[in-house]
């Protein structure tokens, strides 16, 4: 067993684990943050077409896009967009913009929860006082909406680490890359494969550290 | 004062809302005075709420007409043309008796008031902000901003809409705490309050605007019985101070002893209005005799 660590570390070979783990954490960064642009976009073309009618059109090419990013999987998604529809972009925007995208999905549901959770008495008294809806939706709306949605929120980002594992198969050497490519030199899968399953636990159990904090800091206005 | 008191700060003519089928309000005239204070009472969805939330245009109504400090807040008269312009339709479809020229003449006369109104629906919908801002309003469930302290909750409105300097309203939300007996909890969060505390942060908080109305829905029916009387003293020296206020309520006492004139609502038109000794010593529709026997 030592001898298996011994080989999947040896010579350089344990600094490939990192930069592996470099390009996960960098994917899924990069995703999350065009996910939270998309999500929050989407969200507030849903929510104000609900709420006040307006942006029907909008809304409905939203909702064309949630069925279909979030209708398939991820997996066939990364495909079709690095063979058919981003040919010549280097592998790893590919990988950026396709988790992207999908995460955006499932941010802009996460999203408009939070925000159809804020009780109509606050658009009320908002606007009761003389607010804009606009005014009431960034004082009062989004405020309220962001600390109902940042679990779910979390939760998303954990779970799209850990989907990123699949970018190998458009060449991206990423964590789970890594051990593959690693396991094809030594031919024993065992010391690589826990290691990176420790790595991506090591990762994960920190956010969620960091989230109880967050939130922690968040609950103080509520007891 | 006394010309104040001659034009009506609120007008409201043959008021009109439905939900759907369902028609709430059937028509709601009234005229409220610079420091008017009246209590409506009257059962459960009678409308009281529906009217007062018209007021402020929370509530879209279906026709009728509300004028603020003399303008429009809301005008829809043409519903009525129309719905004979239809029935006229009707007629001469089933080859019932049809008078074409009285017919265009109608038409004519309602695309001009389809104009005007839509003029004035328009310039209503850039000032509606302007006319909230003063109109004060309190609910039964508070709605206070949970996210924020209750200064914060004070402060929100005049320093967004740029009345006052964060500084000037500051100072101001401080008086207006003291005034409602709370300076002390101006760092707190709304969910440590008790229900009557929150209610009185909810008066402050309208009253940082410094509105020539308040309109307050129901502004006891959620609390416990022991802290009612609190935010009844609040609102009782505030009428003492001839602040406007409409007051939607099924607080018997505050409407005799604060109330200068109460209303009697009920199937969504007013039967009663009267000052609170007649109303309540001598009651003359027939279903408020029945009401106050209830509730007395």
């Amino acid at each position: 067993m030592l001898d298996s660590f011994y080989d999947a570390l040896k010579g350089e070979r344990w600094t490939w684990y990192f930069e592996g783990l470099g390009k996960t954490l960098l994917i899924s960064l990069g995703a999350i943050t065009l996910g939270c642009i998309l999500g929050i976009i989407v969200s507030l073309i849903k929510y104000t077409n609900k709420k006040y009618g307006k942006m029907k059109i909008p809304s409905y090419i939203c909702d064309i896009y949630l069925a279909i990013f979030r209708g398939t999987p991820v997996y066939v998604q990364l495909l079709i967009m690095y063979l058919i529809v981003l040919v010549s972009v280097p592998s790893m925007w590919v990988a950026i913009l396709t988790f992207g995208i999908n995460s955006g999905a499932y941010v802009a549901e996460i999203i408009r929860g939070g925000l159809e959770g804020v009780d109509d008495g606050q658009l009320e008294a908002g606007n009761s006082l003389g607010l804009s809806n606009l005014q009431v939706l960034i004082s009062i709306v989004l405020p309220q909406a962001i600390r109902r949605a940042l679990p779910p929120f979390c939760n998303e980002f954990i779970a799209l680490i850990k989907e990123t594992s699949i970018v190998g198969t458009i060449g991206v050497l990423d964590l789970t890359k890594i051990a593959e490519n690693i396991i094809a030199k030594t031919y024993d899968p065992f010391a690589p494969y826990i290691i990176i399953a420790l790595m991506y636990l090591a990762v994960v159990l920190l956010l969620t550290y960091l989230l109880k904090l967050l939130e922690r800091r968040l609950a103080k206005s509520d007891r | 004062m006394i010309d104040n008191a001659k034009t009506p700060i609120l007008q409201v003519n043959n008021l009109h809302k439905s939900f759907g089928k369902l028609e709430v309000l059937k028509g709601v005239s009234i005229d409220i005075y610079k420091g008017d204070a009246i209590a409506i009472i009257g059962p459960s969805g009678c409308g009281k709420s529906t009217f007062l939330r018209c007021l402020n245009l929370l509530e879209q109504p279906s026709a009728g007409e509300i004028l603020f400090e003399n303008e429009y807040m809301f005008k829809n008269e043409r519903v009525y043309l129309k719905r004979q312009l239809k029935k006229m339709k009707q007629a001469q479809k089933n080859g019932e008796e049809f008078n074409q020229e009285a017919f265009n003449a109608l038409t004519a006369q309602y695309n001009e008031l389809r104009t005007a109104e839509k003029e004035i629906e328009k310039s209503v919908a850039k000032n509606i902000n302007l006319h909230r801002q003063k109109i004060g309003m309190v609910f039964q469930q508070f709605n206070l901003f949970p996210h924020l302290t209750v200064m914060k909750n004070i402060t929100l409105a005049p320093v967004k809409l740029k009345k006052l300097t964060e500084e000037e309203a500051q100072a101001k939300a401080m008086e207006l705490l003291k005034k409602v007996g709370l300076e002390d909890k101006a760092d707190a969060y709304p969910a440590t309050l008790s229900g009557g505390q929150k209610q009185r942060i909810a008066i402050a908080r309208a009253l940082a605007m410094e509105p020539d109305v308040m309109l307050f829905d129901e502004p006891t029916s959620a609390l416990d019985p022991e802290m009612v009387g609190e935010v009844l003293k609040v609102m009782t020296e505030l009428a003492q101070e001839n602040m406007t206020m409409i007051v939607v309520t099924h607080e018997m006492g505050f409407a005799r002893e604060v109330a200068e004139r109460v209303i009697f609502m009920s199937e969504g038109v007013i039967k009663e209005e009267n000052n609170p000794k007649d109303f309540f010593e001598n009651p003359q529709d027939e279903r408020l005799k029945d009401f106050l026997s209830k509730v007395l």
